[in-house]
């Protein structure tokens, strides 16, 4: 063989497999690098139907063309070339998203109300522990009110503390004034769904800080309404509280949820690897938690602009408990597979 | 140490691809941060005539909306669109991508982003808190310690070999760079003349490496590595000098190139020069 090979070389012009290569496929390769130069610098919609159909078979190829050369060629440039033409065709067929408008419909859909029945367990855990923190600063609270300066941050209570009279507490439930009603929305919307993401995120240190964030949160409540209770203003308060609570609280509950569900797939992953438990809760959570920012959308409108304009307390009631009922249905309703 | 990374297409074929470095994204991060306190700056002095008009409130409101929008929306909406990249990743050439090879999802965008909540929003306000207590003249061991717990958060990519992220890790995620390249010319083709001819003995020096090795000094075209390389070359194989320093190494490029394909043929492929030549 060797000595037939030496004799070839002298006489023709070699053909190394990359020649042969570049031959046939390279008016294939430049197609592919045109349209994919077309959709970075545009994008999608710069394509005609025609070269949409074609883009995956073309990218296809070029994939093969890669593999082929990879085994056969050691012309290095033509594999850079083709890793670095794959690799852009590949972000340009797998890495873009449907339309935003499609899977914004898919969240409302279905992505959403799944998200949370995933994490119903630590919903509940969620739940019960704003529960326990009601529960105890409200005894706390209600045994001796020098408690409630002790849970309460200076500035939060605003006036609403243990000192002050009965007539003072009910006008803070009923006084509407309406100027500002969209702005305080604002503000207790972006704040608390700050709150909300910090809560979610705070989760991946094994779940601990989210307790004592949703711990804290109703260890706030409970001081709040004692101080009312205590003053004969427990329906009232109740009232108040109710036509944006149940969405309001909802959300914190549900954002610590989620916090928890990440903090438990990283501390206990089960059968699979950890990294991949992270992954799966990490991607289903966060869905969960961006569903508990629109609820905070929601609720920093009844709060803001419900509560001001509703003063009646069967209505607030009446708001609140659909709220809570229709939140529930969304969620929770079996849905088909 | 390499940031090339093997990743597998649907279809089966691995892509090696390039990560970004920890420093092109810290400045990615820069430029986003400088972007979005440059809008917000602007949006101020902007708003500032505007808040003297009458519709205060609703210039209020978009404001606050805007800034939660900016904060949180900047980058997850961003990733979300088809670059899957923010304006600062761009600028930088890195892109986000699922590590699974599947597409990228919106829940998976949402997770990497909201952990920038602790990952740089918690260590800054813990610093924050830090200085105000040196100045204060109060306890400073309380927050210096939540710092340095934060920290760990904020230095996460610096400890594992994927540059990952938090959010990374929690999402599925990470960030590679965005290499675009044209077709280099075939070295081998498109020679009318005959070549020269070199003997078995000749051909068997090198392998793989020192043929792509050839292959960058003829691509380069600088004269003096090409006669060093061309003198190298004689040297060891004993061939005479003609003077034409490129011809030759074209010539025995093709020649070794051609060699070492039939190899890889026979399911041989010579790796460098110290591996045994076997035909």
């Amino acid at each position: 063989m060797t000595a037939s090979s030496s004799a070839i070389l002298g006489a023709q012009p070699i053909l190394v497999n990359a020649t042969r290569f570049r031959k046939a496929h390279e008016a294939e390769w430049e197609r592919l690098e045109y349209l994919v130069s077309r959709i970075e610098k545009r994008s999608v919609r710069a394509l005609s139907d025609e070269d949409l159909l074609v883009l995956p078979l073309l990218y296809r190829s070029a994939l093969s063309s890669l593999s082929v050369a990879r085994e056969t060629s050691l012309d290095r440039a033509l594999i850079s070339y083709l890793e670095q033409l794959c690799t852009r065709a590949y972000f340009q067929i797998y890495g873009v998203p449907t339309s935003a408008l499609r899977q914004l419909g898919r969240f409302f859909a279905r992505g959403w109300p799944e998200a949370v029945q995933a994490i119903w367990r630590e919903t509940l855990v969620s739940f019960l522990l704003t529960v326990a923190g009601v529960v105890v600063a409200y005894i706390l609270v209600n045994s001796d009110p020098i408690w409630f300066y002790g849970i309460m941050p200076e500035g939060l209570a605003a006036g609403r503390d243990p000192s002050a009279s009965t007539e003072a507490l009910r006008a803070t439930l009923y006084d509407n004034h309406h100027d500002g009603l969209a702005s305080a929305a604002a503000f207790l919307f972006t704040h608390n769904a700050q709150i909300a993401i910090l809560a979610f995120a705070l989760g991946f240190a094994f779940g601990v800080p989210t307790v004592l964030v949703i711990l804290y949160n109703g260890l706030m409540l409970g001081a709040f309404l004692a101080v009312f209770v205590t003053k004969g203003l427990g329906w009232n308060v109740g009232g108040w509280l109710m036509i944006h609570g149940t969405t309001e609280i909802f959300a914190i509950v549900l954002a610590g949820g989620a916090g928890f569900r990440i903090g438990m797939a990283i501390a206990f992953p089960g059968r699979v690897s950890r990294g991949d438990s992270a992954i799966a809760a990490g991607r289903s959570a966060a869905t969960a938690m961006a569903g508990a920012v629109v609820m905070l959308i929601v609720a920093g409108l009844l709060e803001g602009i419900g509560r001001q304009t509703v003063t009646d307390d069967w209505t607030r009631y009446g708001i609140g408990l659909t709220m809570l009922i229709g939140w529930l249905v969304y969620f929770y309703m079996p849905r088909k597979a | 140490m390499s940031l090339r990374r093997s990743f597998v297409t649907p279809e089966g074929v691995d892509l090696k691809i390039e990560l970004g470095s920890a420093g092109s994204r810290a400045a990615a991060f820069m430029l986003d941060g400088i972007f979005i306190i440059g809008i917000i700056l602007a949006v101020r002095l902007l708003l500032g005539s505007l808040l003297a008009a009458r519709q205060i409130e609703a210039v209020d409101v978009l404001w606050r909306v805007g800034v939660f929008i900016l904060r949180n929306g900047w980058f997850i909406l961003f990733e979300m669109g088809g670059r899957g990249a923010t304006p600062g990743k761009r600028l930088m050439g890195l892109r986000v991508i699922a590590r699974d090879g599947a597409r990228l999802t919106g829940g998976a965008v949402i997770a990497r982003n909201a952990m920038r909540e602790i990952e740089i929003v918690l260590p800054l306000s813990y610093f924050g808190a830090s200085l105000g207590a040196m100045f204060l003249g109060e306890d400073v061991l309380l927050p210096l310690l939540a710092l340095g717990w934060s920290m760990i958060f904020l230095f996460f990519p610096l400890f594992n070999r994927d540059r990952l992220r938090v959010g990374d890790l929690l999402a599925g995620t990470w960030v590679v760079r965005t290499v675009r390249g044209s077709l280099g010319h075939d070295l081998v083709a498109g020679k009318e003349s005959a070549r020269r001819t070199f003997t078995d003995a000749a051909l068997g020096l090198y392998g793989v490496y020192e043929l792509q090795t050839l292959e960058d000094v003829l691509r380069g075209g600088r004269n003096d590595a090409i006669a060093t390389v061309a003198w190298t070359i004689r040297n060891k194989a004993g061939i005479a000098d003609d003077g034409d320093d490129f011809g030759f190494l074209s010539d025995y490029y093709a020649a070794l190139c051609a060699r070492l394909e039939r190899g890889l043929m026979l399911g041989r492929r010579r790796e460098d020069k110290f591996a045994a030549s076997r035909g």
